[in-house]
């Protein structure tokens, strides 16, 4: 493929990027820019061309070795749910916008720590970036098959990173509130880590499926090679050592590189993403290392004997088999995993290297002047510049130090000489003691050993060949320390942790700490306690005036949005806003407003200019940060008992509203009744006006009125007891008689009274039994009860000629009975509320209704009390009433039913 | 002969009042509920109607409205005949133009005496 035409992929590839960070930037609180799989992708900016080019190379060459930078991250990150956690909380109410800004914040917000950390990063990372740059560079000559350009000029890499760095620089910067979320950066490394997963895929099945006849077609090929087994093996423990120390550096990287913790903890827009992440990120990683080994061996299948570098087997086999389009896509893969890394990496290191070293030991005078835009624009500035510096130095390192090195061991080194990092990194969140200066003496030794144990090695030996005699020399007089069953990097790793972690902890321990790093390790380490009012933790004493304080604030944010901010922290507080000394809350405030723009160490040094700080012992400390603590507690207790209090009203509310409603059913319901009784009573008192008044009242009609006055009467009496029975049913006052009956028996009990009425009405009455068995276990008195109020009802509503049908069957353990009669529909809004004496009351104020109107909720109580239900249906030409009774009554209920 | 309608749906009702006014001397018209009313209505004008307020089909105060349409019923005497006895619902029923609202259970002699002293 020619140089020219592979130029234009990148650039439209580029485009691309540009144009998904350009949406995302707009479309910022969308769904497709704010979930969870967005930020659990950006991790991946992990997988750099090391993992992508490197891991195959290593697979290759020295076997098994190249699983470690998986399998580190697959052990730790599920403890992230627990460190990430905290960490994001940490950083969140401090505005941290760096890996240098959180260490040293922690030890005391110094400026000297965050700058050493800085340099720590620098001299592990440039180096890095330096390596993905070497990667762009080898693989674009290898695609175009040209060889590599001394000449920077007619070197088509240099291109590229000018675009890379052109792109990190604008999107990078776009805030000057470094704390702030790039959502367009972010959306773009997301998708390039998903397109580098989907490049290799398709070239993992390519090499599978068509180069070879499958995975096991590899394996046996391939295990005829004389170095299969050993390669694939532990040499016993000399190995797995080797192996194991391996995967602790990964485990350690994932947490500490500088670009991870950007991804990780100062993108991260909300805590439960971590939730997905945890997952879906080892999956990521597992997808990716199962198509290594078959690249690898694959490789080397094909290119046995040919002085072809492993490391870009991924490349070479497609182009091998004349496969443009896949070499294409492994190109722009490899490609995606270094622009993401430089393009993160550039971003971190640029915050850092603008917050914790250019603008607090050169710039901060410059920031005096009151034009917070001028101000803004400086920062950025400073930031622009740093990213091209960056990138411009990692170009040069990659010309004149990293030309003949291997992938693998540059992203090894960078590894170890972050991790030095480590002891402080978790001190910090777990252990109080920690301090400033055996965070400091630690790191500087754990320095000192890489330094000499590798990047002398590494570096030096590989640029200038002549002094490698003389200084190997003075190295054998450290022979001593030789581990003989490590190789160089682990070695090199052990020794310098085992130094920094031990000079931390002694010097710890035995030095007294200074009070400010004790008031931030209280912070950090009991984040959750303090994270609703953290200013409330920051202990300060001194003289302040909010005028002084204000005056900077304004400098860097601007009248307006100074205003703001001093309106809502007066809000939280219940401060006055004519308030004219600073408290310590306002000054943590402050520096808290001025820390994402100009980072935690510089915005200490600005408001400091303008405050009088009175020395506080450690001892005094301790003693409000336990006071603060107990005021936490107390505040707790009383926002949980006024919680408690709310609750409590919100019951006694809800039951006064109850009371109101069962008020007004009472009232209707009695309502009801006394109309119900005054039509029995109204036409006995008729007839014994007549026949009392009346005395030529003929016999027949006399003997009417009579008969009139006692079926009246015992009409009158029927209600009342209904009435009583309800009310005795309702409070449960009537023992079940539970016993095994037959229910065909019952049945035909039921009904026999009933009979001759249904045959005065000419209804054709049907039953159908589908009943397996007819025995059950009820109370037969109720139950009589329950059918004679169900076929009553239904006798009243049929038409003459009409037709009730019972149909008895079982259904999952329950008896169920359906009476249907083809009496008129029940209005679909009443079919749950006939059962209901009081919603009836409430509804038949005008229209009459048949009967007294307690029968059905006679019924349900009955069918309740056998823990049942009872329900009424229209279906087709009239109503079905359907009985549901379970096989066994719970005792329970019966005996609460008594 | 003076013609009343009784519209309740209590037979036993009915029968004590049917039989009552017919000793009075009335042309007695029996109706079940309100339709049955508007139904005798399309053939006579009646001098007095009782109307029960709850009836199937057509209540008490529904069938009162529909008459108040007919011009013909001007000089009828509508008395409402109901065991609604809240304050509220006689106002209503009064409102609408009933000349008299009797709750039941009532006197009978008295609801005569009543209806003869609105004759005058």
């Amino acid at each position: 493929m020619s140089s020219l035409a592979l130029f234009a992929v990148v650039l439209v590839y580029l485009a691309l990027l540009f144009l998904v960070a350009h949406l995302a930037e707009k479309k910022r609180s969308k769904r497709w820019v704010n979930n969870p799989y967005i930020y659990a992708l950006s991790l991946a900016v992990y997988c750099t061309a090391w993992t992508y080019y490197g891991s195959i190379g290593v697979a290759a060459t020295s076997g098994l070795n190249y699983l470690p930078i998986y399998i580190g991250p697959i052990m730790i990150i599920p403890a992230w749910i627990y460190i990430n956690t905290r960490i994001v909380r940490i950083s969140r109410i401090n505005k941290i916008s760096s890996l240098a800004d959180f260490i040293s914040l922690r030890y005391g917000n110094s400026r000297s720590f965050s700058a050493i950390i800085t340099v720590v990063c620098l001299l592990a990372i440039v180096p890095y970036i330096g390596l993905q740059i070497k990667a762009i560079s080898e693989t674009f000559h290898l695609v175009t098959e040209t060889s590599i350009s001394n000449n920077i000029l007619t070197d088509n890499a240099t291109f590229v990173v000018i675009l890379i760095a052109l792109f990190s620089s604008y999107y990078g910067t776009r805030y000057v509130d470094a704390s702030e979320k790039r959502l367009g950066i972010i959306s773009a490394i997301a998708l390039e880590s998903f397109l580098k997963l989907f490049f290799i895929i398709i070239l993992g099945i390519f090499v599978i499926y068509f180069v070879f006849d499958g995975f096991s077609d590899i394996y046996e090929k391939a295990s005829k090679f004389e170095d299969f087994k050993e390669k694939n093996t532990f040499k016993g423990i000399e190995d797995a050592m080797n192996w194991m120390v391996l995967c602790m550096i990964s485990a350690t990287a994932i947490c500490i590189l500088p670009r991870q913790f950007h991804t990780a903890i100062i993108e991260n827009r909300q805590e439960k993403h971590i939730k997905t992440a945890i997952w879906f990120f080892p999956l990521y990683l597992l997808i990716f290392t199962v198509f290594i080994f078959p690249i690898a061996w694959g490789g080397r299948l094909i290119f046995d004997g040919e002085k072809v570098n492993p490391e870009f087997y991924s490349i070479l086999i497609p182009q091998h088999f004349d496969n443009t389009l896949i070499t294409v896509f492994v190109f722009l893969g490899g490609l995606s995993s270094c622009i993401s890394m430089i393009i993160i990496s550039a971003i971190t290191l640029s915050i850092m290297l603008s917050n914790n070293l250019i603008i607090p030991y050169g710039l901060l005078g410059k920031f005096k002047s009151d034009n917070e835009i001028q101000n803004t624009r400086n920062i950025t500035n400073i930031r622009k510049f740093s990213i091209f510096a960056l990138i411009i130095m990692a170009f040069v390192f990659y010309k004149f130090f990293i030309l003949k090195t291997s992938l693998d061991s540059v992203g090894l080194i960078s590894f170890v000489v972050i991790a030095q990092l480590a002891p402080s990194f978790f001190g910090a969140i777990f252990w109080r003691r920690g301090s400033y200066k055996g965070a400091v003496a630690g790191l500087l030794a754990g320095l000192a050993i890489c330094y000499f144990g590798l990047i002398i090695p590494q570096y030096y030996f590989s640029y200038n060949q002549e002094f490698k005699g003389v200084v190997r020399e003075i190295y054998d007089v450290f022979g001593f320390f030789n581990i003989s069953f490590l190789s160089r990097i682990p070695e090199i790793f052990f020794w310098s942790t085992l130094v920094n972690t031990s000079l931390f902890t002694i010097i710890s321990v035995s030095v007294k700490g200074n009070y400010r790093e004790r008031n931030f390790a209280e912070l950090y380490v009991d984040i959750d306690k303090h994270i609703l009012n953290h200013e409330n933790a920051f202990v300060w004493r001194g003289t302040a005036y909010v005028s002084d304080i204000k005056n900077i604030l304004e400098r860097f944010l601007g009248k307006k949005k100074t205003e703001q901010a001093l309106r809502i922290f007066n809000l939280k507080y219940n401060i006055d806003s004519k308030t004219e000394t600073a408290d310590s809350r306002f000054i943590k405030f402050s520096e808290n407003l001025l820390a994402g723009r100009i980072g935690t160490a510089s915005a200490k040094i600005l408001i400091e200019g303008v405050t009088k700080e009175d020395k506080i012992s450690l001892k005094e400390v301790l003693n409000i940060l336990e006071e603060s603590k107990e005021n936490i507690t107390l505040n707790k207790k009383l926002t949980e008992q006024s919680e408690e209090l709310q609750k409590l009203s919100n019951d006694l509310r809800k039951a006064n509203e109850n009371l109101i409603v069962k008020d007004r059913q009472k009232d209707d319901f009695l309502d009801s009744v006394a109309h119900e009784l005054r039509t029995p009573i109204t036409a006995i008192r008729s007839a014994g006006e007549i026949l009392a008044d009346d005395d030529d009242i003929p016999t027949d009609i006399k003997q009417e009125f009579l008969n009139n006055i006692i079926t009246e009467s015992d009409r009158l009496s029927e209600i009342i007891n209904d009435i009583l029975y309800l009310d005795k049913l309702e409070h449960g006052e009537i023992a079940l008689n539970i016993k095994e009956n037959n229910i065909l028996e019952t049945y035909k009990k039921a009904l026999n009274p009933l009979l001759h009425l249904i045959q005065q009405k000419n209804i054709h009455l049907s039953e159908v039994n589908l009943l397996n068995q007819t025995v059950f276990e009820y109370d037969e008195a109720r139950m009589i009860q329950l059918f004679q109020n169900i076929l009553g009802n239904a006798l009243k509503f049929t038409d003459d000629q009409g037709t009730i049908q019972t149909k008895l069957a079982e259904k999952a353990d329950h008896l169920i009975i359906t009476i249907f009669n083809t009496g008129q529909h029940i209005p679909e809004e009443d079919l749950e509320m006939i059962f209901d004496k009081f919603y009836q009351s409430k509804n038949q104020n005008i229209l009459k209704p048949t009967g007294s109107g307690l029968g059905l909720a006679i019924s349900k109580k009955i069918v309740q009390a056998h823990s049942g239900n009872i329900k009424a249906e229209n279906s087709g030409l009239g109503v079905t009433f359907t009985i549901s009774i379970p096989y066994s009554i719970t005792k329970n209920e019966v005996e609460q039913n008594q | 002969m003076r013609k009343i309608i009784i519209a309740d749906d209590e037979h036993k009702i009915l029968m004590s009042l049917e039989y009552s006014f017919k000793k009075n001397g009335y042309d007695v018209y029996i109706a079940r509920d309100g339709t049955e009313v508007l139904d005798f209505l399309k053939t006579m004008v009646p001098d007095v109607i009782l109307l029960d307020i709850m009836m199937p089909n057509l209540d008490g105060y529904s069938t009162l409205e529909a008459m108040k349409e007919d011009e013909r019923m001007e000089d009828t005497k509508v008395i409402f005949l109901s065991a609604k006895n809240n304050p509220k619902d006689i106002e209503k029923g009064l409102k609408m133009g009933a000349d008299a609202y009797v709750t039941k259970p009532y006197s009978i002699k008295k609801l005569m005496q009543q209806i003869e002293e609105m004759f005058g």
